[in-house]
């Protein structure tokens, strides 16, 4: 299963990034073959709209998880139609989360703040 | 860092003058105006000895190559937004282009672009002791936009370092603007003004924020100029449960503070005063836990 | 010399300077009159009037929607839509309305043709009547981005009543929304307030309209005695014609706070705007014949 998490740069020792529209990069991990791959966030630059490009993204590259701070409603309606669960990330630390994740010691997000039309940070 | 942000559905509340005093009362270090159709904030305080400016780019707008084009009309045909107009030749009215595409989609002889333009200014003032600035100039012809504000807000936050508190003066009006400053704030104070306009006023721009899930409280500006409307907006806050931080004169004093560009809260006068402890009330209320 | 069809747009740039108390009083003054209310996020000038209002008329946009048996999910309306607002699972489309400008691009582009319209409310436009005047509000939805869809709407009925003197009572600032709003206007009538920021934003619509070749004139209000006006400063800077100076005045101020048309109210505030509107006609068909 592929699991993703906003982040700030391209480094496993990188920080999870507030934004989840916005963020740079997506660190995608496969739990099955322990494969590993950074996503450019081609949604990071869209004049508005951006949490919702990038929630079509992790669709096309056929996540399930989504590990993240926070998450607009639109981006969470593109998720959750894709049948992903998000779960909320208790610190900075990429390699933490997942272990956490691992452990099944995340909670789901479950409050997700509303559209700003696009212009969520 | 926590955000506050000052609306009012409707200008000449005084939210500039409330944001700006606040400012001074916090010795805010990080703050920015969010009212870029018509920014006043950079007018009160002390000059900044820097700045450093950015070049905003909105939506790529549709460019129609003359050599190319057929005049076929296709571009108008389609266009909803009224944008193509004719002038000898076909041309793209840029202020009017909201960047579609469809003409460049629908353009047979592939004479339409879109093209990166530029809209306005970002600057970002900074002092040398941290305290930063965030606002924006924008183009003739281009409007205040949601990207625009984000714009802003990111540029202030990133300059921001490790400072407590962010002020952030917003724009009138409910519409994209004002729900794009919504986003990321820890606490939205509306300055409402005691009349039966500003009353409507200030019941939509309540209602904009409390679809938004976003924390409010509200005061009222120049309530001594009518008692009545006061006490109604005292009461639509208690039977709705909204935070009532205080509530400010009509301040001769304002005026003058103004055209000096000094802070209000360096004059002392009763608005002073009353602006003093509706901070006051805000920072508490801010720094309360969310539950 | 006639008004009829005339058109005059009051604006100011910033809010708070008394749009609304000009352009409802100017209006209110002749009978069969045309106010049109283009601050469509937060109306006022019927709070002013009172009218009975006819029925509300909706403000329709165009909308995405997808036939599910034609759409294949090629993705196609997704990486041409500029703006964001579609997003695909397998083949089930997803349209943010919000966020959607209504372009028609994603029906074109759609390869099946898979892709049709439906309309979605985003405001509503009432019109009535009070003592005479002809009152035309538009309102937009809370939670809407613009209300430019609005302002058409309005504009339209004004279209259907070229015999009118009409008013047209702008929203705050200088950008689309204003633009939009005097773009058919004969004239415009700016109002500027004795402050800084007052004077700041008068430089800003009157580059606008300045800008649109628009002909027109200003109103300086909250006047107060013997201190310097930056505004009135800045008007005789740039050879601005002065139309009418409303004094600073806590009757004036109650009474508009109250929501009463002031120029019904009582005969010294008649006059005033009385005189004001004489001014401003005589200046807007004076330049119209000057350019002729």
């Amino acid at each position: 299963m592929r699991i993703a998490i906003p982040v700030e740069d391209i480094s496993v020792e990188g920080k999870v990034c507030p934004s989840f529209g916005r963020a740079p990069y997506f660190y995608l991990y496969d739990t099955e073959d322990g494969h590993t791959l950074f996503l450019q966030n081609s949604a990071a630059e869209s004049q508005g709209g951006a949490g919702i490009k990038a929630a079509q993204l992790l669709v096309d590259n056929q996540v399930a998880v989504v590990l993240a701070p926070r998450c607009g409603e639109n981006s969470a309606k593109v998720l959750h139609s894709a049948n992903m669960h998000i779960y909320k990330t208790v610190s900075s630390g990429v390699s933490e989360n997942l272990a956490l994740f691992a452990q099944g010691k995340l909670a789901l997000l479950d409050k997700f703040h509303a559209g700003f039309l696009g212009h969520a940070e | 860092m926590r955000q506050l942000v000052i609306l009012s559905g409707k200008g000449g509340t005084g939210k500039t003058t409330v944001a700006s005093s606040f400012i001074k009362l916090a010795t805010a270090k990080t703050y920015a105006d969010c009212d870029v159709d018509a920014p006043n904030l950079h007018l009160i305080g002390s000059p900044f000895p820097s700045v450093k400016q950015t070049d905003y780019f909105s939506m790529p707008k549709a460019v129609i190559n003359a050599n190319l084009c057929i005049s076929c009309a296709m571009c108008r045909k389609y266009c909803r937004f009224g944008a193509i107009v004719k002038d000898k030749t076909y041309k793209v009215d840029a202020a009017s282009c909201e960047g579609c595409g469809v003409c460049a989609f629908v353009c047979p002889a592939k004479a339409i672009t879109m093209e990166k333009t530029k809209a306005g200014d970002l600057l970002l003032y900074s002092d040398t002791d941290n305290t930063v600035f965030s606002t924006a100039v924008l183009s003739m012809g281009s409007g205040a936009t949601g990207l625009l504000v984000t714009q802003v807000k990111k540029q202030m936050k990133a300059a921001s370092g490790e400072t407590p508190l962010a002020i952030i003066d917003g724009s009138p009006g409910i519409g994209c603007p004002v729900i794009a400053s919504l986003s990321g704030a820890d606490m939205v104070l509306i300055v409402a003004e005691p009349s039966i306009s500003g009353i409507s006023d200030m019941e939509r721009i309540i209602g904009t924020a409390q679809q938004f899930q976003v924390r409010l409280a509200v005061c009222i500006n120049k309530y001594d100029t009518n008692l009545l409307q006061s006490s109604h907006i005292e009461s639509y806050c208690r039977t709705r449960r909204i935070p009532f931080v205080g509530k400010i004169p009509f301040e001769p004093m304002a005026i003058k503070a103004i055209n000096q560009g000094k802070y209000l809260v360096d004059f002392p006068c009763e608005g002073a005063k009353a602006l003093a402890d509706v901070f006051a009330e805000t920072m508490d209320l801010l720094q309360a836990e969310v539950v | 010399m006639r008004n009829n069809d005339l058109t005059i747009a009051v604006l100011s740039g910033k809010g708070g300077t008394g749009k609304t108390l000009v352009s409802v009083n100017l209006a209110a003054l002749l009978p069969d009159s045309t106010y049109i209310d283009c601050d469509v996020e937060e109306p006022d000038g019927h709070l002013f009037f009172k009218p009975v209002f006819g029925t509300s008329v909706p403000v329709m946009v165009k909308t995405p929607q997808v036939d599910e048996n034609r759409c294949t999910g090629c993705h196609a309306c997704v990486d041409f839509c500029k703006f964001n607002a579609l997003a695909l699972i397998g083949s089930t489309l997803m349209v943010f309305n919000e966020i959607c400008h209504s372009c028609g691009g994603c029906v074109l582009v759609c390869p099946r043709k898979a892709l049709s319209e439906k309309e979605r409310m985003v405001g509503f436009v009432r019109e009535g009547i009070s003592r005479g005047v002809q009152v035309v509000t538009g309102t937009m939805n809370i939670g809407e981005s613009s209300g430019v869809p609005i302002i058409e709407a309005e504009l339209r009925i004004k279209e259907k009543n070229i015999n009118n003197l009409t008013f047209i009572d702008c929203p705050p600032g200088s950008a689309c929304l204003v633009r939009k709003s005097i773009q058919e206007a004969d004239y415009c009538l700016l109002v500027a307030e004795p402050t800084v920021f007052g004077a700041h934003n008068l430089a800003m619509v009157y580059a606008l309209v300045s800008s649109l070749h628009k002909r027109f004139s200003l109103v300086l209000n909250k006047c107060l005695g013997g201190e310097e006006n930056p505004s009135e400063v800045f008007a005789i800077e740039h050879q601005i014609p002065i139309v009418g100076r409303i004094p600073f005045d806590s009757e004036l101020g109650l009474l508009n706070s109250e929501a009463k048309v002031v120029v019904w109210e009582s005969e010294k505030y008649r006059q005033l705007f009385s005189s004001i509107l004489t001014t401003v006609l005589r200046e807007a068909h004076h330049e119209a014949t000057g350019n002729s």
